[in-house]
């Protein structure tokens, strides 16, 4: 044990692993368990070309997915990586996050980046599910007013695609905190009246569905994503009745008035760039 | 019977040694009045010893205390006239919430207040104190109407958190939460939020993004329950303490962090143990607290909650 194995070697697979190199040529759905060409998966950005299940998607695909071609750029979140409540569970929380960050080749849950959609200006926030499930602490929080002050500044349009457990319980109160904190970021959006649309994926829950999330201009879901406030286990024990299988699902949600629709992610970028069109069209008139 | 809670055990026994005094000294007519005397110094002695050195789950069962002052007393105590407003115009009326207009000392304001129930009856009754849906739209309800007739919302939190609930997720519970905070976030007129007792994650944010906060000394503020976070980062619910002291849910914790503005002290024994001055001290806090938002105009102190939120995040504690 060196300081080599320790910190380097990590860095390397994660440089490694962060290429186009694919570990393996097949891959298996994890919903219907057909195996996948490895290279037709990706181009259909995590998509099962069987089953047309969902798989979670790093912002960096997510944007490859939205934006214009070679249209955008990352903008860089100020990472904070200090330990306000000097929280510790198993570990120290910025040993946590040391090691998070050299193991996902990322800073924190979320990435900025702004480019065009159909020509149109357009400011992307993604979450990333493998930085600690997305949780919202102060940095995510950041980053969503990174994006909401650049929209403003660009008069481009506002689109975050939330995945996210919820708030960073090692940031305690802090964490709750980002509720307003993120509100206070869309509001601006709103107020410079410019779209804020919300692309919910899997998963979107607690302290985040509870925030910015569910206020956008226009609510947008993946299939099959699970979108909610309290988590099924939690709502199974207190209530003791069994819920229906989709409960939680953006098709639940749709059937039940809470988004306006459920879009596949061969749809997405044209659905988007319709909506675009339209509430741009009328603002600038 | 007082409900007395684990750490109060040498308090209990001291009571009870009053009591057995009291049975005594009505039976054989001797004087226990020096006696009686000397044991109650003591046990205020104890309790302030016991009382000022809380740890942070000692604080959780305190401010879970059955007898701690609920919303129905804060209406009573603190306010000098009460009109109870019901329902959220959409679905329903949620008793977890109590809404209305009332009286500050002689001023019009519009209370929002979640409430557990005192008795088995009134708990059922008010979901224990955790709000649906309805509840939130209610508060947004209110908040408008404030908005309209200029009055200052003073809300008051007593919550485990929303409730979770298969209704409640159907009917949007993360989004009645989110517009509620909006809701707070954008009133032209003065928030005044307290603390009063469990402030649990976003069942409470929802009422409490206001320009002053205020909490009961030994009321608690989290991100997550002290269960539910040793459930998910310790694996294990028994490692619930642990998780309290990690989650720094004290009042004293948030005022470092700049979560919160004033700490309101309770009576030696805590908040339960004379509920009256508990309230009359509240009162004053929240008194001064609205004068001094009196001054400013609406968007000054939109601007003032803004700048609040905004910034929040940047302390640390030491």
């Amino acid at each position: 044990m060196n300081w080599i194995t320790n910190s380097v070697l990590p860095k390397i697979k994660a440089l490694v692993q962060s290429s186009d190199v694919p570990e393996n040529l097949w891959i298996k759905c994890p919903s219907c368990s057909q195996m996948l060409f490895h290279k037709d998966y990706q181009e259909a950005f995590n998509c099962c070309s069987t089953c047309g299940h969902h798989t979670p998607l790093a912002p960096e695909e997510r944007f490859k997915l939205l934006y214009d071609a070679d249209s955008y750029e990352t903008l860089e979140v100020s990472v904070r990586s200090d330990d306000p409540l000097k929280f510790k569970d198993s570990k120290r929380y910025p040993e946590r996050l040391k090691a998070t960050r050299t193991k996902t080749g990322t800073q924190d849950a979320i990435a900025v980046a702004k480019g065009s959609i159909g020509g149109k200006p357009v400011v992307i926030a993604a979450f990333d599910f493998r930085f600690m499930g997305g949780s919202m602490g102060r940095t995510v929080g950041d980053g969503l007013l990174l994006a909401a002050d650049t929209a403003v500044a660009e008069n481009a349009a506002l689109i975050v695609v939330p995945s996210s457990g919820g708030a960073r319980m090692q940031e305690g109160i802090l964490s709750l905190m980002q509720l307003p904190r993120s509100i206070l970021a869309v509001e601006k959006v709103r107020e410079a009246k410019l779209p804020y649309i919300v692309l919910l994926t899997h998963p979107t829950t607690g302290g985040v569905t509870a925030s910015f999330a569910m206020l956008g201009d226009i609510q947008l879901a993946e299939p099959g994503a699970i979108i909610g406030f309290a988590g099924r286990r939690v709502i199974e024990e207190t209530v003791r009745e069994k819920l229906p299988d989709d409960f939680q699902t953006a098709e639940y949600l749709q059937e039940h008035g809470m988004v306006d629709m459920v879009v596949a992610r061969t749809e997405q970028k044209q659905q988007i760039d319709a909506i675009l069109s339209m509430l741009m069209e009328a603002r600038a008139a | 019977m007082r409900h007395f809670l684990d750490f109060e055990k040498p308090i209990a026994a001291l009571e009870g040694k009053i009591e057995e005094l009291r049975h005594l000294g009505g039976n054989s007519g001797m004087n226990i009045a020096e006696e009686i005397g000397k044991l109650q110094s003591r046990i205020d002695k104890e309790l302030a010893q016991t009382y000022k050195k809380l740890g942070p789950w000692e604080k959780v069962q305190v401010a879970r205390h059955p007898e701690r002052p609920k919303m129905v007393q804060i209406i009573e105590h603190v306010f000098d006239e009460f009109i109870e407003l019901s329902g959220d115009r959409a679905y329903a009326e949620d008793y977890a919430i109590i809404g209305g207009m009332a009286r500050l000392r002689g001023r019009p304001v519009v209370i929002l207040g979640t409430e557990k129930g005192s008795t088995t009856e009134q708990r059922v009754k008010r979901n224990f104190g955790m709000v649906r849906p309805e509840g939130y739209r209610k508060a947004i309800r209110l908040m408008a109407l404030a908005n309209q007739f200029n009055l200052p919302v003073i809300s008051f939190v007593d919550t485990a958190g929303a409730y979770p609930g298969r209704g409640a997720e159907e009917r949007g519970q993360a989004e009645a939460i989110a517009r509620a905070i909006q809701s707070c976030l954008g009133l032209k007129t003065p928030l005044i939020s307290a603390i009063v007792g469990e402030g649990g994650s976003g069942g409470a944010i929802a009422l409490a993004a206001g320009n002053r906060v205020v909490m009961f000394e030994h009321a608690v503020y989290s991100v997550i329950s002290p269960e539910g976070c040793a459930s998910i980062l310790w694996r294990s619910g028994d490692k619930a303490q642990t998780a309290a002291e990690a989650l720094r849910l004290t009042a004293q914790d948030m005022h470092a962090l700049g979560v919160i503005d004033q700490i309101v002290e309770e009576p030696l024994g805590g908040a339960h143990r004379n509920i009256d001055t508990a309230l009359q001290n509240l009162a004053t806090s929240i008194e001064a607290q609205l004068q001094d938002l009196s001054v400013m105009d609406a968007e000054a102190l939109i601007k003032d909650r803004r700048e609040k939120y905004l910034n929040m995040g940047d302390k640390a504690l030491i």
